[in-house]
């Protein structure tokens, strides 16, 4: 008889035609991402999170455009259980878009959620970032100050016998040679033994002084914009230093040090002295975190509602000694609108000249990334 | 020693039961291999539509979408079957022999389907090699070009992927019936005669091209597009090769599914199944045919249909009888030629009966609000809105109105229009495509709120223009019209 049906199992183990497709699909997807980052890294999503979770962004669907109806107007064929009538109630929301081969199947919107972790959009985000002025400190990295018992070998010392793994090994080799998953007759090649590797401790730090103003003009926005300000700040230091140390100040017309919940949670009232947390962190600085030692870098939220020009100038003092301990210090100045014209204080600042001094304004959620990258270029080999 | 899998061998004996029966019931499939597959395999080939086809991140997307969907126990790929000579087919390893029973028995039907439909006739029975040396090729451009230029070229190409022409077989009628005149054949008085009777003025003929408007944007690109490489030229053959040999099955897919369905049941039920198993068939096949609120299930639709057929030829009315001439008993008879000459359009057409549409009780639906409500239960209109929505494939149909437009070798294309609107934000998008692969800029025609609008990419930027009547296009060519 000719040949007519046939059947095989075939072994399809090394076929990868469609993740490879696939990673490259999620390539784009990160490109898509990076060119939208901006706008993502201020969600509050992100800013919320515990810092290592997956999260969720809206990106606009990687799809190829092409001439299609506009599902909105079209009507569509449902069916029913018997007797349906006009007004009758089938569903929720827009109707399925009915497209080529797959009928109805995509929902009638054209964003979808990426999932991408904090550290890879992370990576994106500082992929061409520096830290500006970043100087060797005194106590660079000791070696060798300790132990740590983080890895397995096949031989070792009796003493290090890592029981529990030795046991599912040998469980393992017995459910493989006889189908028995007992563990029985333990042999040589069943030992694991834990080990050590030498401890590297990176003894660089650096203290970030993270200042607020809690005046009666600041608003849920501007501390919205603080907060996601100095959420990537932390985590940007954290990966180029070992330790990264955080002072909180908030101040009105007095300034204080404050946990970091309060810091970013209260809403005070009352008028504006800048230098009164300006004072307080040169104060820090001096009584813990000597410059010889500490890469220091001091930032300052305001809308630059400032008591008056006396303090102003007091501030541009104050701000000319930070600079001379600081390896940089930021100002950013929240707006209500892009046309509003600077702040007294802002005016005040632009007669310094130094390089190491940066300012900013945020006038919405999206300026955060380039206030981002005007902070953490490395301008100072530039202009070297 | 050598180790036979218990599970395959029972389906390889049921393979061959099945086909019996399937055989004996008067189908006629192609040789049909099944291969059983894991379900990283079943998403890839479902996601691809052909085993072996040429990469691109709009498969791998698919690919993703299918597999998360399979990996939340949102959705299962049951049967896979290629139209090919021997078919191939795959199963899901994993399934319950019952489950794969049942696939098989299915595919059998389609493997019918695609062997004796006429619309299958001039497809590729070759197909899954054809795919995988188109794949070649594209590997190889990519090797020659980089990867980034291949994809960023078949990113065009498959942005106006559906608008082809498959009924290229079918002369066109030309609108003016004007012949080209033949040249005169010179003879010996010719020196008698005036210049003008020596030539006779021509009739001069409006400069158009194309002559008659073309259906066909993928071939017509790819003969007239000035600036194209000859692989790109190839990649946009390799794209509508694969495209015509899809279409067929996007033109019957109620009837192929519809036709597998009635099929699958007939045989399960004359297999020796158990109690238990003839429980779980019923399971199956329920779900497999339930109806859908807010879409046309083709499987369900499509066997109420042949059913439909069976019963009114098997026992037709006085009238039929005496109007039509129906004997009676005729039903096997009449849904096979059913399957062999129809497709969706034509079966929707022709056989969806008013009592059909109250028995199924199917109706118009649309958005109100938030809410989406039942606002037609008409028989006819339910049916011509089925028609509508299945006419050229569910894509507005488009065609190259002008290749040379403003005398300038600018594309102007036309959406004939139907009462259904363009989506223009995507319009707006894939003109870009268009253009890289035309190579100058472009237009299309389209009717907005009732009005006539023209939107452009001129390599720059997308602008819109409302034009009150007659296309341009026309008035163009009338100047040289005399």
């Amino acid at each position: 008889m000719a040949f007519t049906v046939s059947l095989s199992k075939n072994d399809w183990s090394l076929h990868r035609k469609g993740p490879a497709d696939q990673a490259r699909h999620a390539e784009k997807v990160k490109e898509a991402i990076k060119g939208n980052l901006s706008n993502i890294i201020s969600q509050e999503a992100i800013i919320t999170s515990d810092g290592n979770k997956i999260v969720k962004v809206p990106i606009r669907s990687l799809e190829l455009p092409r001439f299609r109806y506009d599902f909105r107007k079209k009507n569509q064929v449902g069916q029913g259980e018997g007797e349906s009538k006009p007004g009758d109630v089938v569903g929720q929301g827009k109707p399925g878009q009915g497209q080529g081969r797959q009928a109805g199947d995509q929902p009638g919107i054209d964003y979808f959620e990426a999932e991408i972790t904090v550290e890879e959009l992370a990576n994106l985000l500082f992929e061409d970032l520096g830290l500006p002025n970043l100087e060797q400190k005194q106590s660079a990295e000791i070696e060798g100050a300790g132990i740590k018992f983080n890895d397995i070998h096949k031989v070792g010392i009796m003493g290090n016998l890592d029981k529990k793994r030795t046991i599912l090994e040998n469980i393992k080799r017995n459910a493989l040679a006889n189908h028995m998953p007992v563990f029985r007759q333990v042999k040589q090649e069943d030992l694991r033994f834990r080990t050590w590797n030498p401890d590297v401790k990176r003894d660089t730090n650096a203290v970030v002084i993270a200042m607020r103003d809690v005046s009666a003009s600041m608003g849920e926005f501007e501390k919205y914009i603080t907060r996601s300000f100095y959420f990537w700040m932390v985590r940007f230091l954290r990966r180029k230093y070992n330790d990264v140390k955080i002072v909180f100040i908030t101040h009105h017309t007095e300034a204080k040090e404050v946990d970091e919940e309060t810091f970013f949670k209260l809403g005070e009232s009352g008028g504006t002295k800048v230098s009164s947390a300006y004072k307080l962190a040169l104060e820090i600085i001096e009584k813990r975190y000597d410059p010889q030692s500490w890469n220091i870098y001091p930032f300052h939220f305001s809308d630059g509602d400032n008591w008056g020009d006396g303090d102003n100038k007091l501030c541009v003092e104050l701000v000319n000694k930070l600079i001379s301990v600081a390896n940089v210090f930021g100002y950013g100045e929240i707006q209500e609108s892009r046309h509003s014209s600077p702040s007294t204080l802002m005016s005040a600042f632009l007669t310094i000249q130094n390089p190491r001094f940066i300012s900013v304004t945020i006038a919405e959620k999206a300026d955060v990334y380039p206030a981002l990258r005007k902070f953490f270029t490395t301008r100072e080999a530039a202009a070297a | 020693m050598n180790y036979v899998d218990p599970e395959k061998k029972q389906l390889e004996e049921a393979a061959q039961k099945i086909w019996d029966l399937a055989i004996s019931m008067g189908l006629d499939p192609f040789p049909t291999h099944f291969e059983i597959v894991p379900a990283s395999i079943m998403y890839e080939f479902g996601a691809y539509g052909i085993p072996g086809r040429f990469s691109h991140w709009t498969h791998g997307k698919a690919y993703h979408r299918l597999r998360t969907m399979y990996d939340y126990g949102l959705s299962k790929i049951y049967e896979l079957v290629i139209n090919n000579n021997p078919s191939y087919a795959f199963l899901l390893e994993g399934n319950s022999i019952l489950q794969n029973k049942l696939v098989m028995a299915h595919v059998l039907a389609h493997s019918d389907f695609f062997k004796h439909n006429v619309y299958f006739e001039h497809t590729n029975r070759q197909m899954v090699d054809g795919a995988s040396i188109n794949a070649d090729r594209i590997r190889k451009y990519e090797y020659l070009h980089g990867k980034a230029e291949v994809e960023a070229y078949l990113d065009a190409v498959l942005a106006i992927q559906e608008h082809i022409d498959p009924n290229l077989r079918i002369k066109k009628k030309t609108k003016n019936g004007s012949q080209p005149t033949q040249a005169r054949t010179p003879g010996p008085y010719d020196d008698l005669l005036t210049d003008a009777e020596l030539h006779p003025r021509q009739e001069e003929h409006p400069r158009r091209f194309p002559p008659e408007p073309e259906k066909d944007l993928l071939l017509f690109i790819a003969e007239n597009a000035a600036g194209l490489k000859d692989w790109q030229r190839d990649v946009i053959h390799i794209v509508r090769n694969e495209m015509l040999y899809f279409l067929p099955q996007m033109q019957t897919k109620i009837m192929n599914e519809g036709w597998a369905s009635y099929w699958h049941a007939r045989i399960l039920r004359q297999l020796d199944l158990t109690e238990d198993e003839y429980i779980h068939f019923a399971e199956l096949h329920a779900s497999v045919v339930s109806p859908s609120k807010t879409q046309v299930n083709p499987y369900y639709i499509g066997m109420k249909m042949f059913e439909d057929i069976e019963k009114r030829w098997d026992n037709p009315t006085e009238e039929e009888k005496q109007r039509y001439g129906r004997k009676g008993g005729e039903g096997r008879q009449k849904i096979f030629e059913v399957r062999e000459v129809e497709n969706d359009v034509s079966f929707i057409r022709t056989y969806l009966t008013k009592d059909l549409v109250r028995e199924l009780d199917l109706y118009i639906y649309e958005a109100q609000g938030d809410e989406l409500k039942v606002v037609e239960t008409d028989w006819e209109k339910i049916r011509d809105t089925l028609v509508a929505s299945m006419t050229n494939f569910g894509n507005p149909y488009i065609v190259v109105e002008d290749a040379d437009y403003r005398r300038n070798r600018e594309l102007y294309l036309k959406h004939q229009y139907e009462g259904i609107e363009l989506d223009i934000d995507y319009a707006e998008k894939t003109l870009p495509y268009v253009y890289k692969l035309w190579g100058r800029t472009v237009h299309i025609e389209t009717v907005v709120d009732n009005e006539k609008v023209v939107i452009t990419y001129d390599g720059e930027k997308v602008t819109h223009k409302k034009e009150s009547s007659g296309p341009p296009s026309l008035a163009q060519n009338s100047v040289t019209n005399n």
